[in-house]
């Protein structure tokens, strides 16, 4: 068998096979709607795969024990919804400061706190990017379909490995629970990245000394070297410091780690930008019905364009910047009270920026986007 | 590494040179404690190389910076949890976690009854100096009753934690408790929590005499640990078990092991079940 197969899925469950296939042998979650069906898959396939699920006690401990899992040298994950999410802040800085490979999917539900856990929504944009405490680097990638969930959580896992840092897969509700075919590679011609890995032969070995891209290798334990590991802020050696020049390095680098590697991070899509006078930046189930709405309005004779960040953080600001550059007006719909709107209002300015807000649990409809451009050019 | 295994136990060998002067105060137990858990890995013939330290936050959680193995310097209340992680995916590592009181039993409660469940082949040293040192001195689950701290200023209204009741009635297979005062009894517990194949929890009774001993007039360490030592008793003397919480006489040596399936051998028989099915399907 060398040709693809064609499955139908929803979104968790290509989520779940997305991250087998991306070489994931790690598991560790606790229940929570609406994610639970990744955890389930996991918990059949990776015992097949010689790989470990466990039902943790809590969120806290579930994303300890996949950093545990990654310090031993196995790429783990874990997937949760809003709740969940705030319980893992804690270790999620943790794995930014120590520079730990690992996946974590959020699956958005509405909040605030226990919210609507049936319902979909985007309120946690600005959460996946600073919800932990502290400067810190994040990666945060953002599917709009089922097929994309497969892929870019085989990207998350990579991007993990290659950066050595949280990767965080953020959807909504209704791709979780969209069934939609998806096209499942060959396992073997499925790209996948290993983090760079310390011999143990090295005669000097600085576990947090930056490579040329900024990223440090890794020790692997048992290999012969026996470093430290610290959510302190440390040197090079990974032991502790408090010398503020070393301080400011030691942070200065992780950011910069993410900072100048965008080109190999960033993704976007475009739809229709190029003469479009209203540009809708969208993401999720959101850029969807953007796109219905994008084909609408250009029947009707209004160019509008769908600009869609892929990578939602870093945000793609060069890509937006340019394909906003000659619009009239910047429309940004999302499923929350305005958090997109914040990032697109500092990249294009806000005098540009028009807002389409839903927080009641439903989805943005096409026609909610339509309505809203003819209003804007009215 | 073998040849460490001919050698006569010397601590050196063990511990990150460079990285003394330790930061522990005059008179900390904890050093005691280090002391006796790498004297265990040496007489068991440990290889550095597939030992990793897990540690929590607080002064206990500093004490595995200073120890040559993979070691790890986790959040607060968390290093079970991350234990658990490093040995699912990792069996073939020797994984010892290294808590405190506050670590262990107040903000890290929940994953120390759970561990204790669950029982994963961990060692877990709990050395307990009844106070959060590391802060200043505040109040913990296991200070005595009328002591003074840093909040409570008053004395401590609240009962104590017997961790060793607690981790027990939650399922531990080995439980024990020694004092730093007796050094070669401690490293026994040790030793014997380290060989026993399941859940280990040790609970080390050290001292703090800077910011709990002189605060509450219990003297300098020499005067601490020994009062500590007639605290306890060796088991042979009986348990006080009716007694709800923390007696004044404290159960010393194995309290207690038991013969349980180990969750990560179980685990890995039920995954080599399930893959010979899918073979035999396929």
């Amino acid at each position: 068998m060398t040709t693809p197969s064609l499955a139908s899925l929803h979104g968790n469950r290509a989520c779940a096979a997305g991250a087998i296939a991306a070489g994931c042998r790690f598991f560790a979650g606790y229940p929570i709607t609406p994610s639970s069906e990744i955890a389930e898959q996991m918990s059949r396939e990776l015992p097949r795969a010689e790989g470990v699920f466990i039902q943790m006690e809590d969120e806290i401990s579930s994303l300890a024990a996949v950093i545990g899992a990654s310090l031993g040298g196995v790429k783990a994950m874990t997937a949760t919804s809003g709740p969940g999410f705030s319980l893992m802040q804690e270790n999620l800085g943790y794995a930014a400061m120590t520079e730990v490979p690992c996946v974590i999917v959020n699956v958005m539900r509405g909040g605030p706190s226990t919210g609507m856990p049936t319902r979909p929504s985007q309120s946690d944009i600005m959460q996946a990017r600073w919800g932990t405490h502290g400067d810190h680097p994040v990666i945060v990638v953002a599917p709009a379909s089922v097929q994309e969930i497969y892929d870019e959580t085989i990207r998350a896992f990579n991007l993990a490995e290659e950066f050595r840092t949280p990767v965080i897969v953020l959807y909504d509700e209704v791709i979780a629970h969209l069934l939609e075919s998806v096209v499942l590679p060959q396992r073997d011609t499925v790209p996948t990245m290993t983090r760079k890995w310390a011999s143990g032969e090295e005669t000097t070995f600085l576990p947090y000394a930056a490579t040329e891209d900024g990223v440090p290798i890794m020790a692997r334990p048992g290999d012969g070297h026996r470093v430290h590991v610290t959510g302190l802020t440390h040197t090079p050696d990974g032991f502790p410091t408090q010398r503020p020049d070393l301080a400011a390095k030691a942070t200065q680098r992780l950011l910069d780690k993410i900072e100048f590697n965008r080109d190999r991070i960033e993704r976007n899509e475009t739809f229709d930008i190029e003469d479009a006078d209203v540009v809708i930046v969208a993401i999720g189930i959101v850029a969807r019905a953007a796109r219905r709405a994008v084909q609408e309005l250009r029947s009707a004779g209004l160019r509008a364009g769908l600009f869609r960040p892929v990578t939602l953080w870093p945000f793609p600001e060069d890509a937006l910047r340019e394909a906003a550059a000659k619009a009239t007006c910047v429309l940004v719909p999302e499923m929350n009270a305005g958090q997109l709107a914040l990032e697109v209002e500092r990249v294009v300015g806000p005098g540009k920026v028009a807002r389409l807000n839903r927080i009641d649990g439903e989805p943005i409809a096409p026609a909610d986007i339509v309505r809203r451009v003819r209003e804007i050019a009215a | 590494m073998n040849d460490l295994l001919e050698a006569p136990f010397d601590v050196k060998d063990y511990l990150r040179l460079e990285m003394m002067p330790h930061f522990m105060c005059p008179g900390c137990g904890h050093g005691i404690a280090l002391r006796c858990l790498l004297w265990a890995v040496h007489e068991l013939g440990i290889d550095k190389n597939k030992l990793a330290i897990v540690c929590g936050i607080g002064c206990s959680g500093r004490v595995g910076a200073y120890i040559d193995a993979n070691t790890f310097h986790t959040t607060h209340g968390r290093p079970l949890a991350f234990a658990t992680g490093l040995k699912l995916a990792r069996p073939d590592l020797t994984v010892v976690v290294i808590t405190g009181d506050g670590d262990c039993l107040a903000i890290g409660g929940n994953h120390l009854i759970h561990a204790c469940r669950r029982n994963l082949d961990l060692t877990c040293l709990m050395l307990n100096n009844e106070v959060y040192a590391m802060t200043g001195g505040q109040v913990s689950p296991t200070t005595a009753i009328d002591r003074l701290t840093t909040t409570t200023p008053h004395g401590n209204a609240e009962p104590t934690f017997d961790a060793c009741r607690l981790a027990d009635a939650a399922g531990a297979s080995f439980v024990g408790r020694e004092v730093t005062r007796q050094a070669p009894a401690l490293k026994n517990v040790i030793k014997a929590g380290l060989a026993h194949e399941g859940f280990s929890f040790i609970e080390v009774m050290s001292d703090c005499t800077e910011i709990y001993g002189r605060k509450n007039d219990l003297g300098e360490s020499p005067e601490m640990i020994m009062s500590q030592k007639s605290d306890m008793r060796p088991e042979a003397f009986g348990n006080v078990a009716d007694q709800p919480f923390r007696a004044n006489r404290l159960r010393a040596g194995i309290i207690a092991q038991r013969d349980r399936p180990e969750y990560g051998s179980v685990y890995r028989q039920r995954a080599a079940a399930e893959q010979a099915k899918a073979k035999a399907k396929s």
